[in-house]
């Protein structure tokens, strides 16, 4: 009994809504985090070994495992009790006045949720897909001054990168040219090639000479200050935010009730500190977008 | 009283002849309806002004007119028991609507409330949920212990007193957008969660009553809060949330 | 007709416990085999189907409403007695017994009355062990108020809902046992007949609320305990579905019909509001705690008041008649509710009375007093030694607020008007019938195996019940006294085997009711049963109301016959009848109320003597107290039904014997 009724109970799914959701705001509290270093100026490299770490830690792999499947449970908890309750009353009022008796995040869960999931898979295919799958993502670069007084391109090393960086020639890309170039250069002692997306290798020995950050720092701005794209990308962001505001400003404090922790000594703390979230966090979400957008 | 006039309004009713036929909503027009009397009072009037007219009156659940038992509903403009909070059906006045008022009145819609004739549902998915689980297992040989030997903090028995008050009326399930009942069963599992007489079955108590619920067809809660703000007897969330702890406690 | 009323001989605090002693039982494996009916589902009923589904009969328990748990006991406010003196004021078993047969003026049995003050305790105790969240003090002790009648405190309660709390507790109790398949209930049914078989009954015709089908349902002994008859006054603090009909059933096959007359009029109701109007609301007896009672002393300005020139706050303290202090010292505004009322009515038909309609009846049910003096208390208690006139106030109405809030709420719903600024407009209304079914010490009627419990019967309360004791005797009757006294019964039942449904009485009886729910939707008159029910509540109430007199008893009695006949000719009841038909259920209660209406005009006429609840304006002295004739009158009267016109109806009478109580004058002065 006790064991399928952890699984099947209304109020178990009650459990699972509050545990994934609380879950998810912890996520929501780190990625702010990392994501406010993009108001920082003159961040990028901060920011891109942010984004390395957080894509090789196997501590972070946990968290970010747990956090797929807290979005996928939300999510399917939430349509299954969206369905479910549809059904629990087959007909409706000719007459409603719902704000009467509730707010209007509480009532419509169900659509903001929604619309947080389409937000998280489209945010997922512009930015985690391609820092996790894009062939072509581009690599970290770094202008400075030569002796010269040549402005000279390098791709930035990371940490146990053999060189810490890599000189580019003006046109700043590693194209095949470029590769051919150095070839002729060092009469095929080195013949490179990129492997891994980030790594050189020199192709005779196996040799990493060389390894790279993705430049997530580049892309997210570049997405945001798209000429033709970028202000939907933004107004969307914004939106998207603001459809995560009202959700946490009703799922917040109702993880809360739905997990038995109601009392009149702590209830109007939690209820406060969960308006207090759900304003602040989506808020400082969309200034990023914002930022990048009106200062380019 | 003194105050009391007579108004004129538009009613739109739900009329459905028995379970199995479709219904729908009709309009009447009444005249004449004093604003010192009752909701209630005003269907009455309605129904003997269509038995004048050889019609037939709409049939409503209504017992006691006093608040208590539980037996009137009715889903008046979109909301359980009317506009006034903390009121049931039979204890809203017309003073409350004003001359011209066009006023929809339908039954309490619920899986669970199956509509037995026009404004008349079967609550009797309440009466099953409480046969599951909602009692203090002792025969009544009146030899238990003397009644003062076990001590109940005033706080406990005025929570659960508070829980008790619950008339079982069933507007909690009609106003939340889910049809959820867990504000009645809350209200059931606080009222003996909280006493020591009601511990020891406890565990075995919210578990049968919450399959109970979820058998009966009620939808999920999702913590809108409406229940609670129509609840006419001001039944609070606090409930749900103890239901919530007591029953993750038997789970686990 | 023989009443034998089988009061069980020796010392009156030995009765019940040596006669339960020696009652017959039924072994455990017996007990599946043997039915009962309990029909209604209020605190007696509720309690016993409980207890006997829980001894291991078969029970079938009916109510009319959507669940059990809606039974009018639901309503009760106030409390509940019991002799536990937890108060350390002096209480007894032997002074609730006293108060009791006082209170209801000596024309109570007392075996049966101390019977029920002996089983009080348990009542708290097994209400407590059920999970009955009774009021506590901050010890954890249970609390207890005062209320009329009594100088103790042994009023155990739940705010103002001790009712609800009470029937809930029942209910629970009631639905363990359907829950655990040994009771079966039947919602929305209603008796329309009894069954009786070689002179014993053996069930009941019912009919299905929702579809119309007309049940036969047998079993071995059948319970009624359905309530009270407070309705045939159209307007009264019962619920609207409360009916006479399975108690008026039994009694017309046979079964003795009790002091019909005995109606308990509240004093602290909510004044009528006009003609609409569908009934009236209680406001507790507790709040004459804390209440006074006055109207103005001078015609004038209760003239002013009516006409809305005047407010109840501008008149001045010398000038208002607390007219129950003056009259009865000793009590004051916590008289017995027959005084309480009549003194109400005896100022409004002097012309005192402060109500603007149309019979001016209303008087005033004034906190400002209270405010004052508990403001102080507190404002003293919180060590405020020199509180102002404000602070005293606002501390005086959060006391009362925490005490009778719910009820103030509730007043102000009805009426539109603060009673925290303004005093309360009260009226009495009609609430209890004392009288009822006649029934045994077993609690049997005079039909073999048809057992009457509570309200519906006539034998604890004499001729005025005491406040908070109705729920006492429900639960009494339903938990401690019928699980005895029906397996006496049932012992010899043993061998009966199922008793089948096909037996052509069940034929007949089904018959009968059938033919009265066609005559009723053939019958095509043009009036409503709530036009008859008018008519004869107005009857009922100016005639057979607060004081009765014997030119107005047998007008009364001719105009419900005529009505009556009214009735049957020109009642129009809509729809059929195998559909969910209000209008059909209310002409079948409403017909009952109709012959029962004329026997309490009848009961009240040939009582020539004022007692309790019934007061016949020719027998009171120069005060306008109640004078009682004990030396003709002081016996029980049993009316044996002989056909629809109840003029034809003939008296019987058990004599009271008080062995061990000095019958006096009741003085609350």
């Amino acid at each position: 009994m006790a064991k399928s009724a952890l699984l099947k109970s209304s109020i178990a799914k009650k459990y699972w809504m509050a545990l994934t959701g609380l879950f998810l705001c912890l996520f929501l509290a780190g990625h702010l985090a990392g994501n406010l270093q993009l108001l920082v100026p003159n961040n990028a490299l901060n920011f891109n070994q942010y984004a390395l770490f957080m894509t090789t830690n196997p501590a972070v792999k946990i968290l970010s495992y747990l956090t797929y499947i807290s979005i996928l449970f939300h999510a399917i908890d939430g349509f299954l009790l969206t369905y479910q309750n549809a059904k629990a009353r087959p007909i409706g009022y000719a007459k409603t006045n719902p704000s009467a008796n509730s707010s209007f995040s509480s009532r419509n869960m169900a659509v903001l949720g929604t619309i947080v999931l389409i937000f998280i898979v489209t945010h997922m295919v512009n930015f985690w897909a391609k820092m996790h799958y894009d062939k072509n993502m581009p690599l970290a670069q770094k202008e400075t001054l030569a002796q010269t007084g040549k402005k000279q391109i390098q791709l930035v090393g990371i940490k146990d990168s053999q060189m810490p960086f890599f000189q580019l020639d003006e046109s700043g890309k590693l194209s095949k040219e470029f590769f051919e170039n150095i070839k002729t250069q060092t009469q095929g002692q080195y013949d490179l090639e990129i492997q891994d997306v980030t790594k050189i290798v020199n192709k005779k020995d196996g040799e990493v000479i060389f390894q790279g950050y993705k430049d997530l720092y580049k892309l997210t701005i570049d997405f945001f200050r798209d000429a033709k794209y970028g202000l939907i990308f933004t107004i969307g962001y914004v939106l998207a935010m603001f459809a995560l505001g009202f959700h946490l400003w009703h799922g917040f404090s109702s993880a809360f009730q739905s997990l038995g922790l109601n009392g009149p000594k702590y209830t109007p703390a939690i209820k406060f500190f969960g308006k207090a979230f759900s304003v602040v966090v989506p808020l400082l979400f969309a200034i990023i977008p914002l930022y990048i957008h009106f200062t380019k | 009283m003194s105050t009391a006039k007579n108004i004129n309004i538009n009613l739109k009713i739900w009329r459905q002849k028995n379970a199995k036929e479709k219904g729908g909503i009709v309009d009447y027009k009444l005249d004449n309806v004093s604003t010192a009397s009752s909701f209630l009072e005003m269907l009455d009037q309605l129904n003997e002004q269509l038995i004048n007219s050889k019609q037939e009156p709409v049939a409503f659940d209504h017992d006691c007119r006093e608040g208590i038992c539980g037996m009137c509903s009715l889903y008046i403009n979109g909301r359980a028991h009317g506009p006034e909070t903390g009121t049931t059906t039979c204890q809203l006045h017309m003073r409350k609507f004003k001359d011209g008022d066009t006023i929809y009145i339908e039954p309490f819609r619920s899986k669970a409330f199956p509509v037995v004739k026009d404004l008349v549902v079967d609550r009797s998915s309440f009466d099953r949920i409480q046969q599951a689980g909602g009692f203090v297992s002792v025969n009544t040989s009146g030899n238990t212990i003397d009644a003062n030997s076990i001590p109940v903090p005033k706080d406990d028995a005025d929570k659960s007193f508070m829980a008790a008050a619950c008339i079982g009326c069933g507007a909690c399930v009609a106003s939340c957008k889910n049809g959820s009942a867990m504000l009645f069963v809350g209200a059931k599992v606080s009222q003996y969660a909280l006493l020591p007489q009601g511990k020891v079955e406890a565990a075995t108590r919210v578990q049968n009553m919450v399959r109970q619920m979820d058998e009966e067809g009620f939808g999920n809660c999702t913590n809108t809060g409406a229940c609670e703000v129509e609840c006419p007897k001001g039944i609070s969330l606090e409930n749900i949330a103890r239901m919530n702890r007591e029953f993750l406690k038997a789970s686990l | 007709m023989k009443l034998d009323s089988k009061i069980p001989e020796g010392p009156l605090n030995k009765k019940w416990t040596d006669y339960k002693d020696h009652l017959k039982l039924v072994a455990p494996n017996n007990r599946p085999k043997l039915d009962i009916i309990v029909v209604g589902t209020g605190l007696a009923g509720a309690s016993a189907a409980a207890s006997l589904g829980e001894m291991g009969y078969n029970v079938k328990a009916f109510c009319f409403q959507d669940s059990p748990r809606r039974a009018h006991s639901i309503a009760a406010q106030g409390g509940i007695n019991a002799a536990k003196n937890y108060q350390n004021d002096g209480d007894s078993i032997y002074r609730l017994f006293y108060d009791t047969i006082k209170g209801g003026d000596y024309r109570a049995r007392e075996a049966n009355v101390h019977r029920l003050a002996e089983v009080s305790g348990n009542i708290i105790d097994q209400c407590v062990a059920q999970g009955v969240p009774f009021a506590r003090e901050y010890g954890g002790m249970l609390d207890n108020r005062s209320f009329g009648g009594v100088q103790v405190q042994r009023t155990f309660y739940a705010a103002g809902q001790t009712g609800q709390q009470l029937l809930l507790g029942a209910y629970s109790s009631l639905s363990r046992q359907i829950g655990l398949g040994r009771v079966k209930m039947f919602n929305r049914h209603e008796m329309l007949d009894l069954v009786k078989i070689d002179g014993k009954a053996r069930g009941i015709i019912a009919r299905n609320l929702i579809t119309g089908e007309i049940e036969r349902h047998s079993a071995h002994a059948v319970v009624i305990a359905s309530g009270g008859y407070g309705n045939v006054y159209f307007l009264s603090t019962n619920a609207m579905g409360s009916n006479v009909s399975a108690g008026w059933k039994v009694h017309k096959r046979g079964a003795a019909f009790s002091n019909p007359c005995y109606v308990q009029i509240h004093p602290t109701c909510i004044p009528v509001h006009g003609t609409n109007q569908s009934k009236l609301t209680l406001m507790s007896e507790s709040l004459r705690n804390s209440g006074r009672i006055w109207v103005p002393k001078k015609k004038e300005d209760a003239e002013a008041i009516r006409a809305g020139k005047l407010k109840p706050t501008q008149i001045a303290e010398e000038d208002r008649d607390y007219y129950l202090e003056r009259r009865y010292p000793a009590f004051g505004n916590l008289v017995p509710r027959d005084v309480a009322s009549r003194a109400a009515k005896e100022r409004c038909d002097e012309g005192y009375g402060i109500e603007a309609n149309d019979t001016n009846e209303g008087v005033y049910l004034d906190f400002s007093s209270e405010i004052k003096s508990k403001g102080k208390e507190v404002a003293y208690a919180h060590g405020n030694h020199n509180p102002s006139e404000e602070e005293i106030i606002k501390l005086g109405k959060e006391w009362i607020e925490e005490k009778y809030g719910n009820l103030f709420e509730m007043y102000e719903k009805i009426t539109d008007e603060n009673p925290y600024e303004t005093p309360m407009k009260i009226y009495p209304a009609v609430h209890y019938t004392m009288g009822g079914v006649w029934v045994d010490y077993n609690l049997q009627s005079s039909i073999p195996g048809c057992f009457v419990a509570g309200e519906a019967n006539f034998s604890d309360h004499g001729a005025n019940r005491l406040g908070a004791s109705a729920l006492m005797q429900g639960l009494a009757d339903g938990y401690f006294v019928l699980p005895y006294t029906v397996s006496n019964y049932l012992a010899d039942e043993i061998r009966t085997g199922k008793i089948s449904t096909d037996a052509p009485e069940f034929a007949e009886a089904e018959k009968n009711v059938k033919d009265s729910i066609d005559k009723f939707l053939n019958n095509n008159g043009t009036k409503s049963v709530d036009y008859f029910h008018k008519r004869l509540g107005l009857v009922m109430w100016n005639k057979v109301g607060m004081a009765r007199n014997e030119k107005g008893l047998k007008e009364a009695i001719e105009e419900i016959g005529q009505i009556r006949d009214e009735f049957y000719k020109d009642v129009f009841v809509p729809g059929s009848a195998e559909e969910l038909n209000p209008e059909l259920e209310k002409a079948l209660r409403v017909a009952d109320f109709l012959e029962l209406g004329q026997l309490m005009a009848m009961d009240a006429l040939q009582r020539n003597e004022s007692c309790g609840g019934h007061f016949r304006e020719e027998y009171q002295d120069a005060e306008g107290e109640t004078l009682r004739d004990d030396e003709n009158f002081s016996f029980v009267s049993a009316w044996e039904y002989k056909g629809q016109d109840t003029t034809k109806a003939e008296l019987h009478k058990e004599d009271l014997k008080y062995e061990f109580i000095k019958i006096a004058a009741r003085n609350y002065k």
